[in-house]
């Protein structure tokens, strides 16, 4: 199979997510990633996978990949992202964290900034979860859940003061199985390879987090791949079988 | 005042390391960021938070806090139990708040 560079930005919210932009719906987020010239991306709400669907029937017969995903908080308040190979096993994922999610009253508008779109950008309902709040899982459960469907677990912006890894733990647990670390885009990705050398071998990856279509692509990463699927990055995060991550 | 007074007058659940009861505290700490802990605390505080992940036990050790008071009523997970008892580091829980168990400490003439 012959490898080349593809485009990744794997940390892109949509309406779905309460601070994402209500203009952010699938179909709008496949058209700006085009534009980006961005080749694979995944679709990652907090808490909730009920817009992936639509994002992979919006890409469908584009040349952009998009993967299910989603961005956990964990019990410490730490954002981990699961990147999943199929829609079902983020669906399963996102069951175990409903469970998990806290039965909080949730304003009505919140609600409705909460906001499920189908791939023609119609509006088919509304998540009356309290998708802000933390889940009952640790970091260790939600990176175990996530690795129990086959997803890939990346800790989200470790270099941020809010819901990262470190801010909220003080350093990377030596014992939390991770698959690589995401920087925000306030760093660039050479900085941030000097700042955390010690977290190697973890790789270290950077996408947009983005929450409004203007944010889609600000940061991504070059992934050396065979095609864009999971498990073409599963080798590139560990740097194996001539798959890499080459640059951002 | 010593950690056996505070378990005492605060009435105080001993979940790890019992057998330091005796040493004394200078002061205390409230935070749930461990990256804060970590740049604000000093030496024989008490550390109040509601976190229980495993890594508390290294922030205590890392900067010698005198123990770490879990709020809320919340348990400390067993492999933090373990690491603590290891590293001879106590923690203990109340069911108040960090609010209030910080006013009662006061209280106690213990300050930040």
């Amino acid at each position: 199979m012959a490898l080349r560079r593809f485009r990744a930005d794997l940390h892109i919210h949509s309406c779905l997510s309460p601070c994402g932009e209500l203009l952010n719906s699938p179909l709008r987020i496949v058209e700006r990633a085009l534009a980006e010239g961005l080749e694979v991306i995944a679709l990652c709400d907090h808490n909730t996978a009920e817009n992936a669907r639509a994002a992979l029937q919006a890409a469908h017969g584009t040349g952009l990949t998009v993967l299910p995903g989603m961005e956990i908080t964990s019990e410490e308040e730490v954002h981990i992202l699961g990147l999943f190979g199929s829609l079902k096993s983020a669906l399963q994922v996102q069951a175990e964290v409903y469970r998990r999610l806290p039965r909080l009253p949730v304003k009505e508008s919140v609600v409705q900034d909460q906001v499920i779109v189908d791939s023609n950008d119609e509006v088919r309902g509304f998540n009356p979860r309290c998708l802000m709040a933390a889940t009952g899982l640790g970091v260790r459960e939600v990176v175990d859940l996530v690795h129990e469907k086959g997803g890939l677990a990346v800790a989200s912006h470790i270099d941020r003061e809010a819901f990262g890894l470190i801010s909220q733990l003080g350093f990377i647990p030596p014992d939390l199985d991770l698959d690589a670390l995401e920087v925000s885009p306030l760093m660039t990705l050479a900085d941030a390879r000097i700042k955390y050398a010690s977290c190697a071998p973890l790789p270290l990856v950077q996408f947009s987090d983005a929450h409004s279509p203007e944010e889609i692509g600000r940061a991504s990463t070059g992934l050396w791949l065979g095609g864009p699927t999971l498990d073409e990055i599963r080798q590139a995060f560990r740097a194996e079988n001539g798959r890499r991550i080459c640059d951002s | 005042m010593n950690l056996s007074e505070v378990v005492q007058r605060m009435n105080l659940k001993v979940y790890a390391g019992r057998a330091e009861l005796q040493r004394t505290i200078a002061g205390g700490y409230a935070s749930d960021l461990l990256s804060d802990v970590m740049a604000h605390s000093r030496k024989d505080q008490l550390w109040v938070t509601l976190q229980v992940h495993p890594n508390i036990i290294a922030v205590a050790v890392l900067k010698d806090l005198a123990a770490i008071v879990l709020v809320n009523g919340r348990e400390p997970a067993a492999d933090t139990i373990e690491q603590a008892e290891q590293k001879k580091i106590t923690i203990l829980g109340t069911p108040l708040s960090t609010f209030d168990f910080a006013g009662k400490l006061y209280g106690l003439g213990i300050k930040g």
